[in-house]
């Protein structure tokens, strides 16, 4: 009886200091769905910041433990994923989602609950804001907002592709999207360029014919294209086929290694990095994504901006935690408010509205490479 | 006796005709939808025909993929009265296996490495005839196991159990496919095994150099195109061809119209039916290793969409009838061109399904279809 009651003693302790030394944090990633090669770089950049946490004692003596769901990209298995780690595991931290229809529905759920969400590339302003305009307490993003993207896309198009007209295509039933075709809209006319035409599809679409006749018919000299690299893939391919020349531009969506570079050909758009950056964040970042992660081919592979800006978020993340000095979510987030971060995106601060304050790396598409074009600071 | 049969047959023939009060309602707003459309497109391409001609031959590339996937909705229904809702997945297995035998095996490079001084355009066409015969055979071998898996036990079952289970075959190929060990869920760059190339017609036909553009008011088409119609109007001949002058054929024909009969008559139905789902799938295949060429981007839920629009194809042809799936499925494919061009892109699935339902309203039985036939 003694010795049972010994052995019951020590297994209950082992437990409670097991539970008591480990952070959960909660990933929301959007494994399948439209965007799967979002997800699967997203997951990369956390966990790889995990990792190397981890391997110096975790945070405040405590292990990090990752709890990863997968979101799809849309509000609803968005919305279970978040019930499912506040509710049954109990987390205090999400890094999530990636797209910003599913992190705003996550943001509903989590900023009531007290619990931190740091989407690493939801760029829709209505994240982090309410409908009041006022920030949401515990939510906060490791990139710049839309309005800024789609601003900074018309002033290229406006200044270096000198663009008088601009033809408009964009998704409608996807915030991303409509986000940036306003922001850019704005802008554009604000700087006294005409829009030329303004087409809308759905995300299921695979036959752009009829939209890239009307752009052969309205003669823009840009097109604006904001969406994600799958349906970008199809539209350039039939582009070019169809004997049209006009460069796309388009946001961070386009971003993946699945992009066809190859019909992408003589456009551009906007990023969070670029891996040509000499900072020595930049450079580190590089050699350790190539030895944690290979290609099937063997090559270490290069981290695009979703891993980046999910590293990022992950060590801001895990920054504050140390700076709070508590498993507390409300000091964690009084922590984060003040934080000023180097990151490999660049250097963060937050505004009032818990946005960063960084710069906007542009990139070109050239002989089937992706090449930095120019840096824009805000 | 035969008082009895008599009689029978009489109320059957006068049940059968008489149509409900107001139907002429229906049939006047019909009338007068078609007219207004006729109407709103036929002004649209008097005052810019070059555009029109460019619609109507993109709606004929969709109609002729769309004819191929159709031809086998339409037989499969015609034997077993089956609607076969996983034959839109078999066409995506097509179009991944061509994937990987392009990207990861190189299959359409063996002529060349076969025979080094081949000629070029000979080896590529033997190439991709290799890669799209594969693609046909792995659909093959994939729709008659489905077929004797899934669909063979319930032969004798309510209807409605084998449609549950063919909408359950669909659904597990595709997600079984998006696991990361399989196909994965992302959303594939398809490697072509030829290049496209495309032409416009302006005082003759000229190639589209990639990187210019082609000049304004003028039709453009590819070669993909090109290939599209052929293959689907000599797959259209050749079943023509085997569904009446074969023995198979008559065989299938004969399954089609009473399965016992058929049997007593010593043909192996089983066999039949296999063959059907075989043909079926194979022109699948076929379709889906097009499609991918023509819309490069696949992924595990791409035969949804081309499914359910064939689907609604054969339906509109007359479901059972092999030239009205083709019939069917070009007018689906221009009417989905049309309302690209005319209304607005993401009303194209709105009008695709609304002809479904129209279709069945009016003449269930569609254009070419048999009213159902009385067993004697």
């Amino acid at each position: 009886m003694k010795r049972f009651l010994i052995i019951a003693l020590v297994l209950v302790l082992a437990v409670l200091t097991a539970g008591a030394a480990d952070l959960k944090v909660a990933l929301l990633a959007p494994l399948s769905g439209p965007v799967p090669s979002f997800g699967l770089s997203t997951k990369e950049g956390a966990l790889l910041a995990i990792q190397e946490w981890n391997a110096k004692g975790g945070v405040l003596g405590m292990k990090i433990v990752p709890i990863v769901e997968d979101s799809q990209c849309t509000a609803d298995p968005a919305v279970n994923a978040a019930n499912k780690v506040i509710n049954q595991d109990g987390v205090h931290y999400i890094i999530g989602e990636v797209c910003s229809g599913a992190s705003i529905p996550v943001s509903e759920i989590a900023n009531p609950a007290k619990v931190i969400e740091i989407s690493p590339t939801s760029t829709n302003p209505n994240v982090t804001i309410d409908k009041a305009g006022k920030a949401k307490d515990y939510i906060f993003r490791a990139c710049y907002i839309d309005p800024f993207q789609g601003g900074i896309l018309a002033q290229f198009s406006s200044t270096r592709l000198k663009a008088k007209n601009a033809f408009i295509m964009y998704d409608q039933g996807n915030d991303y999207t409509v986000g940036l075709a306003n922001a850019f809209e704005a802008q554009f006319k604000k700087l006294g360029g005409k829009i030329v035409g303004k087409e809308t599809y759905t995300s299921k679409d695979t036959d752009f014919s009829a939209i890239l006749a009307k752009i052969k018919d309205a003669k823009p000299q840009v097109v604006l294209l904001p969406d994600y690299y799958n349906i970008v893939n199809l539209v350039t391919k039939q582009a070019k086929e169809k004997g049209i020349i006009v460069p796309f531009v388009g946001g961070d969506g386009w971003d993946s290694t699945d992009l066809d570079l190859e019909a992408s050909d003589g456009c551009y758009y906007t990023n969070h990095y670029s891996k040509d950056d000499p900072r020595k964040e930049v450079q580190n970042l590089l050699k350790a994504y190539a030895a944690a992660y290979q290609d099937d081919a063997g090559n270490g592979k290069v981290p695009d901006a979703l891993a980046v800006l999910a590293y990022d978020a992950t060590n801001l993340l895990l920054t504050a935690v140390k700076a709070a000095g508590s498993d507390n979510s409300t000091k964690v987030k009084v922590a984060l408010e003040k934080i000023s971060f180097n990151g490999v995106s660049g250097k963060i601060t937050f505004d009032k509205s818990h946005n960063p304050v960084k710069s906007l790396t542009i990139l070109s598409i050239k002989d089937g490479k992706i090449n930095f074009d120019s840096v824009v600071q805000p | 006796m035969p008082a009895n049969n008599e009689t029978k047959k009489a109320s059957g023939t006068a049940t059968a005709r008489r149509s409900p009060p107001l139907a002429w309602v229906g049939w006047a707003f019909l009338i007068l939808l078609a007219l207004g459309t006729i109407y709103y497109i036929g002004s649209k391409a008097w005052v810019n025909p070059t555009l029109f001609l460019q619609n109507f031959l993109d709606g004929l590339k969709l109609g002729f993929v769309y004819a191929l996937i159709a031809l086998g909705y339409t037989m499969v229904y015609g034997i077993v009265k089956l609607i076969n809702f996983a034959h839109g997945d078999v066409f995506m297995v097509g179009a991944f296996t061509s994937f990987y035998a392009v990207s990861r095996f190189s299959l359409h490079l063996w002529p060349k490495a076969a025979f080094p001084g081949i000629d070029p355009t000979l080896s590529t066409l033997i190439g991709t005839l290799t890669v799209v015969l594969l693609s046909m055979g792995v659909c093959v071998i994939l729709a008659v196991t489905i077929e004797r898996v899934a669909y063979k036990p319930l032969r004798d079952a309510p209807r409605i159990a084998a449609l549950i289970t063919a909408i359950g075959v669909s659904f597990f190929l595709e997600f079984f496919g998006a696991l990361p060990f399989v196909f994965s869920a992302r959303f594939i760059p398809y490697k072509s095994p030829f290049p496209t190339t495309a032409w416009f017609i302006k005082d003759g036909i000229h190639p589209i150099v990639s990187g210019t553009a082609s000049p304004d008011n003028t039709i453009s088409f590819s070669n993909i195109f090109l290939i599209i119609a052929a293959t689907s109007i000599l797959v259209q001949v050749l079943l023509q061809f085997i569904v009446k002058k074969t023995k198979i054929g008559v065989a299938m024909r004969a399954a089609s119209y009473d399965k016992s009969t058929a049997r007593l008559m010593g043909i192996n139905v089983d066999r039949v039916i296999s063959f059907t789902f075989a043909i079926g799938s194979a022109f699948a295949g076929l379709g889906g290793v097009l499609y991918a060429i023509a819309y490069s981007s696949i992924y595990t839920q791409l035969g949804i969409l081309p499914g359910l629009k064939a689907f609604v194809a054969a339906v509109l042809g007359g479901i059972g009838s092999i030239p009205g799936a083709f019939v069917g499925a070009l007018i689906m494919g221009q009417a989905e061109s049309m309302t690209m061009g005319y209304i607005s892109t993401p009303m194209r699935d709105a009008v695709a399904f609304t002809i479904l339902i129209i279709v069945l309203l009016v003449k269930p039985t569609g254009l070419f279809g048999e009213p159902a036939q009385e067993k004697a």
